[in-house]
């Protein structure tokens, strides 16, 4: 396999009224093509920071950051827009869903950053929910569904324009177990029947275990930890 | 789903609230329809019909007082004066003094309808009916129209200012003619009859005038003309004033205060309250949903796209209210032109030019309004916009 993501020597940095506070010091990490990796760790240590870079939200303040073989950190800000809507697809812990779109709708989002003609839209769209088993949902505002569901909703609107990187943070954190678990399958199907790569920031243990690597990120540092 | 549909959805998402700021919107547009195009209408009828080389001349003091009738025949024997006539605002009304008073004048026949040829349009047997008739009155079309009066029929039109030796406010007249406008969009609901037949009647002003009109043999002896006038009758105890027909007119309606002013007051006033209130409702508005820009924006949509779309909803709700009270303000001032009320303001309907200031309005409304919200959406960034609670 080679390196979809690489961080270089990157240092991050936040102010919290006059003080400064070093996140990441010279950070180094790799993540090869189709890896699923847990990332987990105390609060404060870094891991949404983390998540952040790798999906260019947010920018660091020295080193690289290579996206399959690509410099990204020194990106224009419309620049790491356009770039997140190629390659990167976002999951969050609260969904994050527009409750004025229905399902299909929300699937839909990212492909309106695309060129393709409505028809071709709603197969994908309808691909997308197909796969994750809610179909029969399609026309269901995100309050009519379970948060399992929205949670599957936002995972549609996360493959549908077929990104390389999947970035989840803490996806299940707001499920029940067995919901989690579901979920997390999805995910490691995901991996391994489409080959997405994605990085998953948890505090669960039963989470990380779905992985096929598990990071512990403490005071802005790495020890891995085997699957 | 594109851009639009996406604006449209974030618009309603709280119907009651989208409701409440269209009707606001509206009322102010409301205003602005009706006031403005009120405003063009007197304006307009204020030139309707004046020419350039018609001078007024009325009393000094103001245009209500009187003046001797003996002043007509030495104001024609001015150099530069080619036609003169005369005529008396006889605050006319049919029946029912509080709801059909009307513009009626009384004239001497035979000269005003000489100077005013061209704006009262009758038959020659009107015409003549009118001046041997010596209870003859011409009414306006659309007066006539109003109360279905006929030619040949007898009317009782009283007055709010004369009365009879009998007491009666009322004289009966014969309809000579009913005329029309130079023009289809000029007013007729006003009517004329015969001053002798008011001067022997009435208890008071007898052998007065309320004003001369004056005919000057080219526009450019106007100036020259005025002051002949009023330097004739200086120092006497009817002093006069002289100007042209348009300054006339305008002096005319400045008695109800200057509507320019007020118009213009009472818009900004209600645009003010509508800029205050849109703002800090769409600022409120986004600002509930500064999660979900992040949101978008982590997908991939540019700041400037957001920016196009908050933008664009302020645009579509102050353009969804001024268009329905720019269409209502149309169809009330329409059905007023035909009113006994309106139709004395002359051809009330909203003109192009209003409608599209008023568009022009909603424009500018929509952009000040969504300037803030679209702004912050612009600066916010990813981090920041997910993190809030």
């Amino acid at each position: 396999m080679s390196a979809l993501i690489q961080l270089n020597n990157v240092t991050k940095n936040y102010r919290r009224g006059k003080e400064g506070i070093a996140i990441f010091e010279g950070l180094a990490m790799e993540i090869e093509k189709g890896d699923f990796v847990a990332i987990m760790g105390p609060s404060g240590s870094g891991k949404t920071t983390l998540l952040n870079l790798l999906g260019g939200t947010d920018r660091c303040d020295g080193g690289e950051i290579i996206f399959d073989g690509e410099r990204i950190d020194g990106y224009s800000e419309g620049q790491l827009a356009a770039w997140r809507a190629r390659n990167v697809g976002f999951i969050f812990q609260f969904y994050n869903l527009m409750p004025v779109l229905t399902a299909a709708q929300n699937v839909e989002l990212p492909l309106m950053l695309t060129k393709l003609p409505a028809k071709k839209r709603r197969e994908h769209d309808e691909t997308a929910l197909t796969l994750v088993e809610l179909a029969d949902r399609a026309k269901h505002k995100p309050k009519e569904l379970s948060g399992g569901q929205q949670q599957r909703v936002a995972i549609a609107r996360a493959i549908v324009s077929d990104p390389k990187l999947l970035l989840c943070d803490e996806p299940t954190g707001d499920l029940d177990r067995n919901t989690a678990n579901d979920i997390l399958r999805t995910l490691q199907q995901l991996n391994k029947e489409m080959g997405k790569t994605i990085v998953m920031v948890t505090h669960d243990p039963e989470a990380a275990r779905f992985a096929t690597r598990t990071l512990h990120l403490d005071k802005g540092n790495f020890a891995e930890i085997a699957a | 789903m594109t851009d639009f549909d996406l604006i449209r959805k974030n618009l309603f998402r709280k119907p009651l609230r989208t409701v409440l700021l269209t009707v606001s919107i509206f009322m102010a547009f409301l205003i602005f329809g009706m006031l403005t195009s009120l405003n063009v209408a007197l304006n307009r009828a204020s030139e309707t019909g004046a020419a350039s080389d018609r001078l007024i001349v009325s009393n000094k003091i103001n245009f209500t007082q009187p003046m001797p009738i003996a002043y007509v025949n030495r104001i024609a024997a001015i150099p530069g004066v080619t036609g003169v006539t005369h005529s008396n605002w006889f605050g006319a009304y049919y029946q029912d003094q509080r709801a059909s008073r009307f513009v009626g004048f009384a004239v001497d026949p035979a000269t005003y309808m000489v100077l005013y040829a061209n704006d009262i349009r009758l038959t020659p047997a009107e015409r003549q009916a009118f001046i041997a008739e010596r209870t003859g009155v011409i009414v306006g079309k659309a007066l006539a129209d109003q109360y279905g009066w006929k030619v040949g029929q007898t009317i009782p039109i009283s007055s709010n200012i004369y009365v009879q030796a009998d007491g009666r406010r009322s004289w009966d007249m014969k309809i000579s003619g009913i005329f029309t406008g130079a023009k289809p969009t000029d007013s007729t609901t006003a009517l004329y009859f015969r001053y002798d037949y008011l001067n022997e009647t009435t208890t008071f002003g007898r052998d007065q005038i309320g004003n001369v009109a004056v005919r000057t043999a080219s526009p450019d002896l106007n100036d020259q003309v005025a002051k002949a006038i009023d330097a004739t009758f200086a120092n006497s105890p009817y002093e006069t004033s002289t100007v042209d027909e348009k300054t006339f007119a305008r002096a005319f309606l400045k008695q109800a205060g200057d509507l320019n002013f007020i118009v213009s007051m009472v818009v900004a006033a209600a645009f003010a309250a509508i800029l205050m209130i849109v703002s800090t409702t769409l600022v409120s508005a986004m600002r509930e949903r500064t999660k979900e820009i992040g949101v978008m924006k982590t997908l991939g949509f540019s700041s400037p796209r957001v920016l196009r779309m908050v933008l664009g909803e302020a645009l579509m709700l102050s353009t969804l209210g001024a268009v329905l009270g720019l269409l209502t303000s149309a169809v009330v001032l329409a059905g007023l032109s035909k009113s006994p009320a309106g139709a004395s303001f002359g051809d009330l309907s909203m003109s192009p030019g209003v409608a599209v200031a008023g568009l022009a309005l909603a424009i500018t409304l929509g952009l000040v309004t969504g300037a803030i919200p679209a702004a912050s959406a612009l600066r916010m960034s990813i981090v920041d916009a997910l993190n809030r609670r």
